[in-house]
């Protein structure tokens, strides 16, 4: 049990190519934190110099109150599950999982009952036997997860674990992590670019973009309140409306130049940006009052019906915005469709995409 | 892989064009020579070719019963367990020291595969200049440094610079291989490895070694028959076979024996007991050793 704090640390690579900017991140004992951005944004770079795999440029990775910087992914008293699973394909199962005990000495007598609880927890008895090639995907996954909770670690770090898995069975996985990691209380790091599994999982999220933290918080702080407009349109499916305006001091205007009544934002920006969840939108009957709200005018596009909801597109001052509807939609293409955004759902950004 | 798919011609000739070309080759390079061999091994013939005489299993019997053939046979454990074992060794430390290397890998591996380009009678020639015992560079140090180094005369020291020769030719190749092998070992198991609490030391033996098993196990098929037919030019240049008969391997005997005494006969037995010899060791390698192999 641990906590991981990192402490504005950095990821230089030779030619100065900066991975990873200054982060900083406190993970508090027996949490689940979800580093979450798109590929290339330094998210597992991050999580494989907490793992020592990377050495770390500057700045310190504490586990437990200790500064690991200096010490050997051995040392360090951490698991890690690996995206493509790293069994080790010429070791039974049994082996594979016993591995790191034997490597620290343990008796033999207690490496079996370590083993074989693991395994029972994770219905990996009867498969003990086996070589990871005669598995298949999600068998495999849960030898890599069991060779992780074997060794009893302090933190587990997951790199992209369920990536590999199809749709059904990685949802299903999901569910086991987070159940396994809440039963076991073990201080856990998970790199995901699925923002339906970060939303998930974490308990705390961490959104990076470009080798920086965009926005740290509990996952659904961070959905009500997006920090930025990378933040908005990366966390939540479909992602969060974005539509440009410039202001003149007395409304706002659209790119395509009609005006919208813009009573009580105050918007001081000459650019700015103005957002909305898809399921926030309210098709206006003419009897609500919209107070503080945007009423906007919308044409359908098209409409994608997906069973328990519907999907609308069209175009909102000539940006495309998609709307959730519950249920079917009756609208029809080249629908025009009077809309409200109440005040207390319209997010605003600056130009330079900054939370106002 | 999808093995349902499978291209069927319709033609059914052709499937047999396609694979006249490689059936021709074999034919004409392998089994008319191998079968000549056969028929030569039953007969007695003279140097000039004028009488035949069959002879059934004479030439057998009689070189099975020569101590110089024994000993030959005795000289070719040594040499190819020595060779295979010096080469396969050498190349897979090299490779494991050159994949670490992270500047420069390519310049590194591109020396290293150099002298498997040189032809196997130059590299005689080149460890012969460098260790004779009058004017080679390396024997010179050698005797400054107090050792009486002289393979002209002494058989432990000939076969010592023919073994060199060969296992440093064979280096090459056998990096190439392992360097192959070790890149597609996937990165995260050493890692993982790493996180599990084993030393660089003991990562090699309990995962990477294993994991070339099939390299090495190619390489071990290859070296051995290398290590019987393709030194020839080696031995030739740095000892013929000699001093005595210290360096003379079956295949430099069969030379000896057929184009240099023409004793036709007795060479063509001495060649088809050598087939018998690669086929069969080949056999217990594949069904013995690859029994251990795991492929990944």
């Amino acid at each position: 049990m641990a906590s991981v704090e990192l402490t504005n640390v950095r990821k230089v690579y030779a030619g100065a190519v900066e991975a990873v900017k200054g982060v900083d991140i406190a993970i508090k004992d027996g949490a689940l934190c979800v580093l979450v951005g798109p590929s290339g944004c330094g998210k597992s770079t991050l999580l494989r110099m907490i793992a020592g795999l990377e050495s770390i440029t500057d700045g310190t990775v504490k586990i437990d109150n200790k500064v690991v910087n200096d010490l050997g992914p051995a040392e360090r008293d951490i698991a890690m599950v690996f995206q493509n699973y790293a069994l080790y394909p010429h070791m039974k199962v049994y082996d594979n999982m016993a591995y790191g005990l034997r490597n620290r000495g343990m008796p033999k007598d207690q490496i079996d009952k370590r083993v074989r609880e693991a395994a029972a927890t994770l219905e990996l008895t009867h498969l003990l036997e086996r070589r990871p090639k005669e598995l298949s995907g999600g068998q495999r996954q849960r030898v890599a997860m069991g060779r992780a909770i074997v060794r009893n670690p302090k933190v587990f770090l997951f790199d992209e674990p369920l990536s590999n898995l199809d749709a059904k069975l990685r949802g299903q996985m999901r569910v086991e992590i987070k159940n396994l990691q809440r039963q076991l209380g073990v201080t856990s790091v998970y790199v995901t670019h699925d923002q339906l599994e970060a939303m998930t999982l974490a308990d705390i999220l961490v959104v990076m973009n470009a080798g920086a933290v965009e926005q740290i918080g509990a996952p659904l702080d961070i959905y009500e309140k997006p920090a930025s407009t990378f933040v908005a349109s990366f966390i939540g499916a479909p992602p969060m409306n974005l539509i440009p305006v410039t202001s003149d001091g007395s409304g706002l205007i659209l790119k395509d130049g009609t005006r919208i009544g813009a009573q009580g934002l105050a918007v001081t920006d000459k650019d700015a940006i103005i957002g909305f969840r898809p399921e926030d939108l309210e098709v206006a009957t003419g009897t609500e009052s919209h107070v503080g709200g945007l009423l906007l005018d919308l044409k359908v596009l098209g409409v994608e019906p997906v069973g328990a909801e519907s999907y609308v597109y069209g175009i909102i001052g000539g940006e495309r915005v998609v709307v959730r509807v519950a249920g079917r939609s009756v609208s029809q293409p080249d629908d025009h469709l009077r809309v409200i955004i109440p005040k207390e759902k319209l997010h605003l950004f600056g130009g330079n995409g900054k939370r106002l | 892989m999808a093995s349902s798919t499978r291209v069927t011609f319709p033609n059914k000739f052709l499937p047999y064009l396609l694979l006249a070309p490689q059936l021709a080759i074999t034919i004409v390079f392998f089994y008319w020579p191998a079968s000549q061999a056969i028929r030569q091994s039953v007969l007695r013939e003279d140097p000039f070719g004028l009488s035949t005489q069959f002879v059934g299993l004479g030439n057998f019997k009689r070189i099975l019963s020569d101590p110089n053939y024994l000993n030959s046979l005795q000289v070719t454990v040594v040499f190819s367990i020595a060779t295979a074992v010096i080469a396969m060794g050498f190349a897979l430390m090299f490779a494991v020291m050159a994949d670490k290397v992270i500047r420069g890998k390519g310049i590194y591996r591109t020396l290293m595969i150099w002298p498997y380009a040189v032809a196997p009678a130059i590299a005689g020639m080149l460890w012969l200049f460098l260790f004779n015992p009058s004017m080679g560079t390396f024997a010179y140090m050698i005797r400054s440094a107090g050792y009486n180094w002289d393979p002209l005369l002494n058989s432990g020291q000939a076969m010592l610079l023919v073994v060199a020769a060969a296992a440093w030719k064979q280096i090459s190749y056998n990096f190439l291989f392992f360097v192959a092998g070790l890149q597609s070992i996937p990165k995260s198991l050493i890692e993982a490895a790493a996180i599990d609490g084993a030393g660089e030391t003991k990562r090699f033996w309990t995962i990477v070694f294993p994991l070339l098993a099939p390299t090495t196990f190619f390489l071990l098929v290859v070296n051995t028959v290398y290590a019987f037919f393709d030194t020839f030019g080696i031995i030739h240049a740095v000892t013929g076979g000699g001093p005595g008969k210290a360096t003379e391997t079956l295949v430099y005997k069969v030379y000896n024996d057929g184009f240099v005494n023409l004793i036709l006969g007795d060479s063509a037995a001495q060649s088809v007991i050598l087939m018998v010899i690669v086929i069969g060791l080949t056999a217990i390698q594949f069904r013995y050793v690859e029994r251990k192999v795991h492929y990944g």
